[in-house]
């Protein structure tokens, strides 16, 4: 089999996490990892042949010999000193995947919110973990998503009570410490949101160092009956790394959640976000972001499963491919036989820079109801000569006229971010990007 | 201020300007009529700096320098305005923004400092009155969703704010009713002055019962076929431009 090497490593990881169970080998929760670790040993890593991964190719990418669980030489503050401006909330941080308690601020009364490792919530939540962990991720498909559940350790589940409004957003500091050697990293995290409850949350994944990373990040987010949940997803990290992560969103009636997932750089990423509607007068928002440049690589593919009636979701993906860049946007829609009057709106928009970049759409929609409003839509296409003419004959250099314009055509997605200091970081990184 | 000498140019390999020769003096307007088709925008694009169309000969020279040596944001900088026929709409970007950041580039180009946030606004507010732009349209996405009489005025609004040497309207009143196009000529008859000329493009005479020219000039097939007074242009209003094609078309070529 191709990339042994690293399958190895993940057998002996998994074999690691079984040997330190205390005899607890046989409760729930790491019985569905076990199930798990058999799903994606008979999957192994997936291929272009394979559907979902036909202009995805791993191949290079797995070819690395990735450590796993590296000790950081970092200080407290080499791993603080990623640029957030003005860091406010409960910041949690992660080095290499693993959860760093003791960097970790969590300034939310305990009454609201409560952060706890995996082992602590079989203890204090058995029930809702239960309940929720690894529900709707599909390990039995997704090789992995399998692996993740498998290896699942070191992350963190989130649990905000039933009708508690967080004030303060949960922001999620993933480093990879990539300074002396190629990293690897599983990242897990359950983020569950009760009754009526209301949070916001971000995920920031950065480098630091040169070297190669390989991530592979599963969140899981179960969101109650009238909760509402604003979830960021913000990814920089360095060309040579990979990130491989699934957003499964599971949501209640009349419950709100909106996704922005941001990809500023990164050398090859697939962002999957999956999203069940299991409910009614649900509200759905996707939005997404892209600028690849250089031999970057990014995809995204979602999932909208509309189970039930009277539900809205609205999708909308920018992106901006420079220089060699490759991007791909697949978005499946499933309008089931019982979700009358969905409304399912869907759009993936590019601008092509560079005549190298490559950008391939697949709008895909499986409508089983009769009563419904779907659309779908993908452009890809270059910046608009005229406008830039335009600008230019009113004194703005061309180069300026263009980055005016890409710019512009990021803000919409960057407009509505509602975690002020997630909002800075972006907009900074962009303009950092795409040129003053 | 303009002198335009043998002015040939094509857009696609065909050939469109076929020889203009025309002189602009400081102060002076300028009316540019003619049939469709004559060649009246891809001159007013031309002086611009348009990249699609190809100059084939002939020569501009504008306050003492060779026209075609400048990159179009140049030209703006050296006071050249060009009023869009078809203004475009660009998402995202609010007029305030656009125009602050041209007026500082031009002023960065000509070594002046930056305009401050204060007096920026203050000039913005004077010269909105100008045109009777609502100031609220200017926080909006450059002429997105505008109805053509909001991009027409939007236009010599820009104009007003980059106070050029030279403003070249292209076919502004097309699309105006009668109460928008009289609002654009106040505007444009606002910046009239002694130093600074205009290009008025049109296709119709009622545009200049409003701004007056000192010159009209008739362009069919790529030149400059007949030059008079503003007379010339009520001529054409009445005569329609049949006369002038016969004129020329029956002529033999030497």
């Amino acid at each position: 089999m191709e990339n042994q090497v690293l399958i190895d490593k993940f057998s002996a990881q998994f074999a690691a996490i079984q040997k330190n169970l205390n005899g607890k080998g046989e409760s729930p929760f790491n019985k569905v990892r076990s199930d798990a670790m058999t799903h994606f040993e008979r999957q192994g890593f997936p291929t272009p042949r394979h559907e979902e991964w036909k202009y995805s190719n791993l191949k290079k990418v797995l070819k690395k010999d990735y450590n796993f669980h590296v000790q950081s030489s970092l200080s407290e503050e080499e791993v603080k000193s990623m640029p957030l401006p003005n860091l406010y909330g409960n910041v949690l941080y992660f080095v290499n995947g693993v959860y760093q308690e003791e960097y970790s601020d969590i300034v939310s009364p305990t009454d609201k919110l409560k952060i706890m490792t995996f082992r602590e919530a079989q203890e204090e939540i058995p029930e809702l973990l239960e309940a929720h962990f690894s529900k709707h991720v599909n390990s039995e498909a997704e090789a992995f998503s399998a692996l993740n559940t498998a290896l699942a350790n070191d992350g963190v589940v989130v649990y905000i009570a039933d009708n508690q409004t967080l004030e303060e957003p949960i922001i999620m500091r993933m480093l990879g410490d990539v300074t002396s050697q190629d990293v690897g990293a599983i990242v897990r995290n359950l983020i569950i949101v009760g009754k009526n409850a209301e949070v916001k949350v971000a995920e920031a994944y950065r480098t630091i160092g040169d070297k190669a990373s390989f991530t592979n990040a599963v969140t899981e987010i179960h969101v109650g009956q009238d909760a509402r949940v604003d979830y960021y997803k913000v990814q920089n990290e360095n060309d040579l790394s990979t990130h491989i992560g699934t957003t499964q969103v599971h949501q209640l009636d009349r419950s709100y959640f909106y996704a922005a997932t941001f990809t500023i750089n990164g050398g090859f990423v697939r962002n999957n976000l999956n999203i069940i509607l299991d409910g009614e007068h649900i509200e759905t928002f996707m939005y997404g972001l892209y600028i690849p440049n250089e031999r970057q690589h990014v995809d995204n593919h979602s999932v909208v499963d509309h189970r039930k009636p009277n539900s809205v979701s609205n999708e909308l993906y920018k992106g901006i491919l420079m220089d060699h860049s490759t991007g791909v946007f697949n978005g499946k829609i499933f309008v089931r036989e019982d979700a009358q009057k969905t409304n399912a709106y869907q759009n993936c928009r590019n601008v092509i820079v560079s005549k190298d970049a490559t950008m391939n759409t697949k709008p895909q929609l499986e409508i089983w109801a009769d009563d419904v409003k779907c659309s779908h839509g993908a452009t890809t296409g270059q910046l608009n000569d005229e406008a830039i003419f335009y600008m230019q004959s009113r004194g703005i250099p061309r180069e300026q006229a263009i980055r005016l314009q890409l710019r512009a055509f990021a803000e919409d997605v960057v407009s509505k971010i509602k975690i002020d200091s997630i909002h800075e970081y972006l907009e900074g990184m962009i303009i950092e990007k795409l040129g003053e | 201020m303009l002198k335009i000498s043998d002015l040939k140019a094509s857009v696609d390999g065909k050939l469109i300007l076929n020889g203009i020769n025309l002189e602009v003096k400081p102060g002076e307007v300028h009316a540019i009529m003619g049939p469709n088709g004559s060649g009246k925008s891809t001159l007013a694009s031309v002086l611009a700096g348009r990249d699609e169309y190809v100059v084939e000969g002939g020569s501009v020279i504008y306050q003492g320098e060779d026209l075609f040596e400048s990159a179009p944001e140049d030209r703006a900088a050296k006071g050249i305005f060009l009023a869009f026929q078809y203004p475009v709409e660009i998402p995202g970007v609010t007029t305030i923004n656009f125009l602050k950041t041209a007026v500082n580039e031009i002023r960065k180009k000509n070594g002046q400092d930056p305009m401050d946030a204060a007096s920026f606004l203050r000039m913005m507010r004077e010269k909105s009155k100008l045109v009777k732009i609502d100031p609220e349209l200017l926080k909006r996405s450059l002429n997105e969703g505008f109805s053509g009489g909001e991009k027409k005025r939007n236009e010599v609004f820009q104009m007003a704010m980059l106070e050029p040497t030279l403003g070249i309207l292209d076919e502004t009143d097309s699309g105006l009713d009668i109460d928008a196009l009289r609002i654009v000529a106040d505007g444009v008859n606002e910046l009239r002055n002694e130093d600074r000329s205009f290009i008025v493009v049109t296709h119709y005479q009622r545009l200049l019962d409003y701004i007056v020219p000192d010159h009209v000039h008739v362009l069919y097939k790529g030149r400059i076929v007949k030059s008079g007074t503003k007379e010339l242009a009520k001529e054409l209003e009445e005569k329609g431009y049949d006369w002038i094609k016969a004129e020329v078309d029956n002529q033999v070529p030497a």
